[in-house]
């Protein structure tokens, strides 16, 4: 049996929004659990430190741009650089590098 | 609200810029998994999601059943929904169902690290604005990997694949220098991903299946170790 693209396409949009607007129409007050408020104030960090590293070093040609990425990244980002700064400067960092690490 | 939506349509530029390199390339997957240009724009439009699609890219390319990709969907999103729980707390408690909707529609890792990264309650006019600049461009993006596969050179996709990266640094490490129990858990998150990646068995797991075990157990433990102590202090 063959299927239809848009039929997949149109679940995937479904699932993907249900599991998104759900939680914020359904939570409507402030959650009183000291756990689960705590809990949900760690998420955001760790999610996105854990998606950072180690993929950071396989997103680019040479590993060891992507480690100089995250280093520098860093140490913009604790210096008060900005999202679009540091942004620039990891950009900027892996391809001045790979222009002599990958030939 | 004005200044809030152009401060929203400002910092969306860097993620517009991340996500035509990632959904670029995204757009080559979907191209040999049978979509079209218009269907991966689509695709793109409606589900904002990098992993999520890609695993249901997969779905389609095994001509597998509606059944597997509604469970695929869910596991590789699955940490869209801790993201909106945690959105929903920032949230004012009276903000409408309207607001609540439209937000939804794009709970994105970048989207969400820079909306709650706003102190104060959630201005739902800033995250449209970066929403109105950055979600375009993720269609747009995977219509033009679908059409163009490989146009841009691979130098220029290696350097514009750290954007992403470089996003979630500024989300993360301001907060980490203020308050050092973050940075411990921050730098725990770096090990503990780095060895899931590595070890036996956990390595097998996909990316994003990975990432919701560790964001389970990592958040837990640092609730459990360090609850936050009030309102004030979740803010700072």
């Amino acid at each position: 049996m063959t299927h239809d693209i848009y039929i997949y396409i149109g679940i995937m949009a479904a699932v993907t929004y249900a599991i998104r607007v759900l939680p914020l129409t359904l939570i409507r007050k402030q959650i009183k659990n000291r756990f689960l408020r705590s809990f949900l104030y760690y998420v955001p960090y760790v999610t996105l430190a854990v998606m950072t590293f180690p993929a950071i070093l396989e997103a680019t040609q040479s590993p060891l741009a992507g480690a100089a990425a995250l280093i520098i990244g860093i140490i913009a980002a604790w210096c008060g650089a900005g999202l679009f700064p540091v942004s620039v400067i990891c950009c900027v960092t892996v391809f001045v590098l790979e222009l002599f690490l990958c030939r | 609200m004005k200044k809030e939506f152009r401060e929203g349509m400002r910092d969306g530029i860097p993620i517009g810029l991340g996500y035509l390199a990632v959904s670029f390339s995204l757009g080559v997957a979907a191209r040999s998994a049978g979509l079209t240009a218009f269907q991966g724009f689509m695709a793109s439009l409606l589900n904002n999601a990098s992993a999520g699609e890609y695993a249901g890219f997969t779905v389609i390319a095994a001509n597998a059943s509606y059944l597997e990709m509604v469970l695929m969907t869910l596991i590789a999103n699955a940490r869209y929904l801790l993201m909106s729980c945690a959105l929903s707390q920032k949230f004012a408690p009276d903000a409408s169902l309207g607001h609540r909707l439209l937000v939804g529609y794009d709970v994105t890792d970048e989207i969400f690290g820079i909306t709650i990264a706003r102190p104060g309650v959630l201005n739902p006019c800033y995250t449209y604005g970066a929403i109105l600049v950055a979600a375009p461009c993720w269609a747009c993006g995977t219509a033009m990997g679908v059409t163009a596969g490989n146009l841009l050179p691979l130098r220029v996709v290696s350097a514009l694949s750290v954007a992403l990266f470089g996003m979630f640094l500024a989300v993360i490490i301001p907060p980490s220098r203020k308050n050092r129990i973050v940075a411990l858990f921050v730098l725990v998150s770096f090990l503990a991903s780095f060895a899931a990646a590595n070890l036996p068995y956990l390595s097998r797991l996909s990316g994003g299946t990975r990432t919701i075990i560790l964001t389970v157990l990592i958040s837990a433990a640092a609730a459990a170790l360090f609850p936050v102590k009030d309102e004030k202090e979740a803010d700072d």
